[in-house]
């Protein structure tokens, strides 16, 4: 496999509506931004780009099949190649990585993943019934398809098992909406209190609105390439900055579509099969988990997901990482829920699982420099959605794991202020990130490293 | 030889507007100018009535219709799924039917779903829990009555719960619901 390097990317502005543009054009701001930010003009980099992924979910949204075409077609970039990649909530994530695999294979020297949803064609409900199409309509939609019903059944377990409480998960909510006040792309830039997070209306018990992130018109783009694709950008002028930002690590995995069907495995099954390589190695972390296997903890059970830990434990051995919180300097994840974000640290390893909770406020997620108006035991180690993630960014889904790529393409570059005119959640001498890409009740899951080449 | 329809018929209603503004010139300026214009808008119907298969699934539909809760399981291994399966995900081999009508059971997450997609907005507040059966590795999604949806407690997680089935089947996995035992 030949090094792959992420050169630049754009963000559309995610708004609740995007009425005054349709989905192509809309996708056509966040890419002409990425050509723009290599300082190389539209048609020059057309005559070098070798082809294309694409990225969005739900024809639904659209009432049109075969919206990737339309896109490439409006981006001008007929008659090169390009297909359509489609795995719910972590679309965007499997994209970014064909893109890596498009490079990384010989096959192109530099290539352009581009996603987009607009959710706002139809009313919030109607979204939430087409994105429940997204389980199993023979068995779990007609019971109440609802996915915030299903990530509230999966924390009250998680809080059953583990002690994880509302006002944790309202951490998240609150780092989350004040990292994004500093955003510009964010659809909402608010400061909230823990207490308004908990006032806030109940949309399925323990979840309020504010630990759900919510529906959104958007998209983004992200310029892949090779060595031998720099050399022609650059040949070309364009204007790439040094360090290079490489992936360095890509991982995926996947488990049952019905969240009822998952496995509930033994200690001894979990160590083998799905620990990380510090819990293995820790004598201190096999005793803690032989205690809570003790208690009647089974893994992943609906309280955890394997498909995250899968795709991470196999990113981390990609990209040479032993203990993640320690070797990376920022972690975009996907925050549908703040209970996923939790359960989400749990399973990139930042902490052992059962201790999400006591992560999320503990401060190691957080960024220094910013009054979240709580008080936090400790400092910043690895923040944790340094954007605002999806909760304050929004989720417009076939773009959300790219947009994840290039906020983290932006903070290696130390590009944060240039790009949000303001740098305040610009993570400082961060050298290596990961973005984490996520479907359904756990079913697709991605994890990509990025990092500064040395 | 009778003369051919030079225009379209018309009908009022669809997607007809009436006056929609727009300049009287399309000079220059005034085509500059439509850059300021506001996106139009209209409705599109999209409805679709499908002929959808239960498959191999479809004895559980046909039990549950006769007050009978099914589950499958490997011969072999005993790996039993509470939502059934034709094939088991370990051996790949076919599943058999099990009765589990009177196994016991227990509430294993739960949530109440105070809003939800618009098919279902008008039964909320709802409860949606997943059964744990004895003896059997997976969990099965159903709805939950005979607890107060505005009293939510992490202390139902483990209750104790049997099943009831509709009188008039609907063939849908909601033909059994769970009450507390």
């Amino acid at each position: 496999m030949r090094p792959v390097y992420a050169l630049s990317g754009g963000v559309s502005k995610f708004a609740k509506t995007r009425q005054d543009k349709n989905f192509q054009a809309v996708t056509k701001e966040a890419y002409d931004y990425a050509i723009q930010d290599l300082e190389i003009d539209f048609p020059t980099f057309t005559s070098i780009v070798d082809g294309s992924v694409a990225s969005y979910f739900s024809d639904h949204f659209t009432r049109q099949l075969m919206a990737a075409i339309m896109a490439q077609d409006y981006l001008g970039l007929c008659p090169k190649p390009s297909h359509r990649v489609e795995g719910g909530g972590a679309t965007g994530g499997i994209c970014f990585q064909e893109v890596w695999k498009s490079i990384a294979s010989g096959h192109m020297d530099v290539c352009v993943a581009y996603g987009f949803e607009t959710m706002s064609h139809v009313e919030t409900w109607k979204g939430n019934e087409f994105i429940a199409l997204a389980s199993d309509v023979s068995w779990d939609y007609p019971v109440g398809g609802f996915y915030s019903g299903y990530y509230a059944m999966m924390v009250t377990r998680h809080m059953k098992e583990f002690g994880t409480t509302v006002e944790q998960m309202a951490h998240v909510s609150v780092k989350n909406h004040i990292n994004a006040f500093s955003n510009p792309y964010a659809q909402k830039r608010n400061r909230y209190s823990i207490e308004d997070v908990r006032n806030a209306v109940m949309v399925a018990w323990p979840l309020t609105r504010l630990d759900i992130c919510v529906m959104s018109d958007g998209a983004a783009a992200t310029i892949l390439a090779s060595e031998e694709g720099v050399k022609k950008l650059e040949a070309a002028g364009a204007k790439i900055p040094r360090p290079l930002v490489k992936v360095t690590g890509i991982g995926r995995g996947t488990d049952a579509m019905r969240m009822s069907d998952r496995p509930h495995v033994d200690y001894d099954t979990f160590m083998q099969d799905y620990a990380t390589e510090q819990e293995k190695a820790d004598d201190g972390t096999r005793k803690y988990y032989k205690g809570l296997w003790k208690k009647g903890t089974r893994y992943p059970g609906v309280h955890s997901f394997r498909a995250g830990r899968t795709a991470g434990n196999m990113a981390y051995k990609h990209a040479g990482i032993s203990d993640p919180l320690e070797e990376l300097d920022f972690v975009e994840l996907h925050d549908a829920y703040t209970s996923s974000e939790i359960q989400t640290y749990e399973d990139l390893g930042l902490c052992r699982y059962g201790e999400g909770g006591p992560f999320a406020e503990s401060g190691k997620a957080h960024l220094s420099g910013i009054d979240y108006g709580v008080q936090l035991p400790e400092k910043p180690v690895c923040p944790v959605n340094p954007s605002g993630g999806l909760i304050a960014c929004g989720h417009p889904v076939g773009a959300t794991g790219l947009m994840q790529a290039v906020f983290a393409l932006w903070q290696l570059q130390g590009t944060i202020k240039k790009h949000f005119d303001d740098d305040a959640l610009q993570v400082k001498n961060a050298k290596r990130g990961a973005i984490h890409s996520h479907a359904g009740t756990g079913t697709y899951v991605t994890v990509s490293i990025l990092e500064q080449e040395v | 030889m009778a003369k051919l329809p030079d225009r379209r018929p018309e009908t009022l209603g669809g997607y007809i507007v009436h006056g929609v503004p727009f300049p009287v010139e399309t000079d220059p300026d005034s085509l500059a100018f439509l850059k300021q214009m506001a996106p139009l808008q209209i409705e599109q119907d999209y409805k679709i009535t499908y002929l959808h298969s239960y498959g191999q699934d479809s004895p559980w539909f046909a039990a549950a219709s006769n007050k009978k809760l099914l589950a499958s399981r490997d011969p072999e291994s005993g790996y039993a799924y509470a939502t059934p399966r034709g094939h088991d995900m370990y051996s790949g081999k076919e599943t058999e039917w099990i009765d589990i009508t009177e196994t016991p059971a227990h509430i294993h997450a739960f949530t109440v779903c105070y809003f939800g997609s618009e098919e279902f907005l008008p039964e909320t507040p709802f409860v949606l829990c997943q059964i744990e059966f004895e003896g059997i590795n997976t969990l099965f999604l159903a709805r939950l009555f005979g607890v107060d949806p505005n009293e939510p407690s992490l202390d139902w997680i483990g209750m104790e719960v049997k099943p009831r089935f509709l009188r008039n089947s609907k063939l849908k996995p909601t033909d059994v619901y769970f009450l507390p035992a």
